[in-house]
C-alpha cells in the first residue's frame, strides 16, 4: 500500500527585505494607479515566508526525505542570504528588469531551490503577509528534477 | 468534489536513533533529535477527506464520526505517548514527520467508509510537516 502513497516534507522559512512595486514600462502616474502604496518611492518591506516542499523515497535508515540540515544549509545559502534584510529591487539582479511582486518572488525563489540535489521540488509558497500568499510549481517544460 | 478538514492536536516524545548505524553516525544524521532520552512536540494533524456532499444531510461525512476515528486510531494511540516505544505501528521505524503521516494515513484510510481520505498533513512544529496521500494527486483537490 505504501508504494501507492506519495509523502511531502513541507519546511518554513522566513526572511524580511523591502520592495517597491514599479514598473519602468509604465508612466509616473500609471505606477501609481496600478501599484498604489506599493508605489510609494522609497519602498516598504514584509516579513515573508517561504514554504518548499519537497517530495522523493523515505529513506528506510533515517526515515527522511530529506536531511533537515542538508535542506535548512541549502536554503540558507541561496535564498536567505541573499534576500534576508536586503532590497529586493536595488540587491537580487533578477528584480533589476521584473517587478518584485510575491508572484515574482516564488518563481525567483524556486528557480534558486530546483536544484536541490536531494529529493524533488515541488512547489513554493509564498506568504507576503499573514494575509496574502502566493505558489509556484514550475512549469511541466522546465523539467524541475532532481 | 468537496473536501473538508479537521484539525486536532496531540503531544509525544520520540527519539531518532538507528540501531544498525553506530553512535557517531547517528549524530552525525539525526543531531539533538539523537539525544539519549527523547524529547517531545505538539504535533497538530489535519485530515482532509474529500467526497459529494450527501444529499439528505449536505455532509461529506458526518464531522462528529470523524472525530470519534481520529480519537481511537490517533489519539488514545499517540498523545501523551513515546512514539519510540508505545505505537506498535511505528516499531522498527524512525519515528519521523514523513512516518508518522504515514502510518496514520495506513491508519486511517480503511475507516473512512463515508468520502475517502485525501490529505493527512502533520506539524511537528509551525515550520516542519508532512503531507501524505495518494499518488497521483497533487493533494489539493485535483486527480
Amino acid at each position: 500500500m505504501s508504494s501507492a502513497l506519495k509523502i511531502e516534507l513541507g519546511r518554513r522559512y522566513h526572511f524580511a527585505a523591502s520592495h517597491r512595486l514599479h514598473s519602468a514600462h509604465l508612466s509616473e502616474e500609471e505606477n501609481c494607479r496600478v501599484f498604489g502604496k506599493c508605489n510609494n518611492p522609497h519602498g516598504h518591506g514584509h516579513n515573508y515566508v517561504v514554504e518548499v516542499s519537497m517530495s522523493g523515497d523515505v529513506d528506510a535508515a533515517t526515515g527522511m526525505i530529506a536531511n533537515l540540515i542538508d535542506l535548512d544549509a541549502f536554503v540558507e545559502r541561496q535564498v536567505l542570504e541573499e534576500l534576508d534584510h536586503k532590497s529586493l529591487n536595488e540587491d537580487v539582479p533578477a528584480f533589476r528588469e521584473k517587478v518584485p511582486t510575491t508572484e515574482n518572488l516564488c518563481i525567483e525563489i524556486f528557480q534558486r531551490l530546483k536544484s536541490f540535489p536531494k529529493a524533488k521540488l515541488e512547489r513554493i509558497r509564498v506568504e507576503e503577509t499573514g494575509n496574502n500568499s502566493f505558489e509556484y510549481a514550475g512549469d511541466d517544460l522546465e523539467g524541475n528534477q532532481p | 468534489m468537496v473536501l473538508l478538514t479537521r484539525k486536532i492536536e496531540f503531544s509525544a516524545s520520540h527519539r531518532y536513533d538507528n540501531p544498525k548505524l553506530s553512535a557517531e553516525e547517528n549524530r552525525r544524521i539525526f543531531g539533538k533529535c539523537n539525544n539519549p532520552h527523547g524529547h517531545g512536540h505538539n504535533y497538530t494533524l489535519q485530515v482532509t477527506i474529500e467526497g459529494e456532499p450527501d444529499p439528505v444531510t449536505g455532509m461529506v461525512l458526518d464531522l462528529k464520526e470523524l472525530k470519534e476515528i481520529l480519537e481511537r486510531e490517533v489519539m488514545q494511540r499517540m498523545d501523551h505517548r513515546h512514539l519510540n516505544y508505545e505505537v506498535a505501528e511505528l516499531a522498527g521505524q524512525i519515528p519521523t514527520c514523513e512516518n508518522i503521516a504515514r502510518v496514520i494515513w495506513q491508519l486511517l484510510e480503511p475507516k473512512i467508509k463515508q468520502g475517502r481520505l485525501h490529505r493527512v498533513r502533520l506539524y511537528e512544529s509551525p515550520d516542519l510537516f508532512a503531507d501524505c496521500y495518494r499518488n497521483g494527486t497533487n493533494g489539493a483537490g485535483k486527480s
